[in-house]
């Protein structure tokens, strides 16, 4: 326990000495945003129409690109073997150490979407259901992902491979988190949506770190 | 790999299986049945669905493409099913024949989730006036396709195939997620895709005349699954003597 508490603390210290780093997937998902408007026209109907979406795909996009930074420090500077051969419970400095890497991309990304909604005509009313789906959901994204990140310490190519393995495990999350928003915008009961992204999220939770564990563990052999 | 026969071997079960060479005997004496078996249930098959079974009244003939796509869709699922389990058995067990029969079978399970999908969309243009929608049984099987293909990829994307297969083990037992979610894509959101009619609580719900042309032909995918399976693991057996073979010439 006492690993898992000094990782997540030293991976946390390490993300706020360099901000430049965990910021980028927010500045990629505010870039890529910028093109929609371009790209679909400034139509407000229509980018209202696609708002809840877009953020959704974005967010997922983000939370990919990060991915990388999440094993792969640890593998090159040793800093992996180290916590598979200390002893403690690797599921859970797992746990701890994609705790710190949500805290550090991904909640700044949950705190700026709802400016970020309204910039694409999102309606008012689903901005709170926006970010309580990205909360609930983008955990399971970072814990899913992480697996997929682990698999591909090493290999020759991995920054391409991993949306093609991560990306169609994340589909029912999309599914989900869409819903709800969309059901909100449309004044639509929300609670079923929601209650499924929690689902995912505790399911996620419980297996998620066992398969990381097991790929960490395949890249030490 | 490749001990010789004189190598004391755990008699029965999966450890009797896993030596390569008593697996080379199994499958020389299963090869030629179920390679004559595919034959037969295939034409016998094809007569029965081409030929034999009735017109349906709603879809004329069209439907008959039926006796391929819902087969081919059952092999999809059921070999990504027996990739996940051979997986699992070779990683907790080291078991290396369930790896080179999980590796050898994930072309054949991507080719039959092509053919499904390819199949379906010839018989959505005439049934429904549209190649492709993003129904949600449609869209999981897609999906399926993909984790094959990343199947196929994470496999060949180490140097070392040893590495390579038992992080591909990982990722097919953790793709499994999507089968239950294909299965009752259809329950879950009632969209265009008709729901299941064959394996459904309560017993099929398809006439007998058709029932019987789909059976024998899911039967001769099986057998077909079985011989290619068969063919390919030999070759993949072959490619990791090969494997071992130059890295003791290299050390020697």
């Amino acid at each position: 326990m006492h690993v898992a508490r000094a990782v997540l603390g030293r991976d946390l210290r390490q993300a706020w000495r360099t901000p430049g780093d965990s910021l980028l997937a927010v500045l990629f998902f505010v870039t890529a945003l910028t093109l929609f408007p371009l790209g679909v026209g400034p139509s407000p109907d229509v980018l209202a129409r696609i708002a809840s979406g877009t953020l959704w795909v974005l967010a997922l996009l983000s939370v990919l690109l990060t991915l990388d930074q999440l094993w792969q420090e640890d593998a090159r500077d040793g800093s992996l073997d180290l916590l598979i051969v200390s002893g403690a419970p690797l599921t859970l400095t797992v746990l701890a150490k994609t705790a710190a890497h949500w805290i550090s991309s991904c909640l700044p990304l949950i705190v700026l979407s709802p400016v970020l909604a309204l910039l694409l005509n999102l309606r008012p009313d689903a901005l709170p259901v926006l970010v309580i789906s990205l909360a609930l959901g983008t955990p399971s994204l970072a814990l899913i992902g992480g697996i997929g990140a682990a698999l591909l310490i090493g290999s020759r190519r991995g920054g391409v491979l991993i949306a093609l393995l991560v990306l169609p495990l994340y589909v029912p999350i999309l599914i989900f988190g869409v819903g709800a928003v969309e059901a909100a915008a449309n004044g639509l009961p929300v609670r079923p949506h929601l209650l499924l992204l929690g689902a995912i999220l505790l399911g996620s939770l419980a297996l998620a770190p066992i398969a990381s564990a097991a790929a960490l563990r395949v890249s030490q052999e | 790999m490749g001990s010789p026969e004189t190598t004391s071997v755990q008699a029965g079960g999966l450890q009797g299986l896993s030596n390569p060479l008593r697996f080379q005997r199994v499958a020389d004496a299963v090869l030629p049945w179920a390679a004559g078996g595919c034959a037969i249930a295939m034409l016998l098959g094809l007569y029965l669905g081409l030929v034999w079974a009735p017109v349906d009244y709603q879809q004329g003939d069209a439907y008959r493409i039926m006796f391929v796509h819902v087969p081919a869709a059952w092999m999809a699922m059921f070999v990504y099913g027996a990739i996940a389990l051979m997986s699992l058995i070779g990683f907790v067990w080291r078991h290396p024949l369930a790896e080179v029969a999980a590796r050898a079978s994930a072309p054949i399970g991507a080719c039959f989730t092509a053919i499904a999908l390819f199949t379906g969309s010839v018989w959505g243009k005439p049934m429904w006036g549209t190649f492709w929608v993003w129904d949600a049984r449609l869209t999981s099987v897609l999906l399926l396709f993909f984790l094959y293909l990343g199947y196929i990829a994470l496999h060949d994307a180490f140097e070392d195939p040893n590495r390579g297969a038992r992080a591909a083990s990982i990722l097919a037992v953790v793709g499994s997620i999507n089968l239950p979610i294909i299965k009752f894509s259809v329950d879950w959101w009632n969209t265009l895709h008709q729901p299941a009619s064959v394996l459904r609580i309560g017993g099929p719900k398809i006439d007998p005349s058709m029932l019987w042309p789909l059976l024998v032909m899911a039967l001769a995918f099986k057998l077909y699954y079985v011989v290619v399976l068969i063919l390919r693991m030999r070759s993949g057996l072959i490619d990791r003597r090969i494997h071992s073979l130059r890295l003791s010439a290299g050390r020697g």
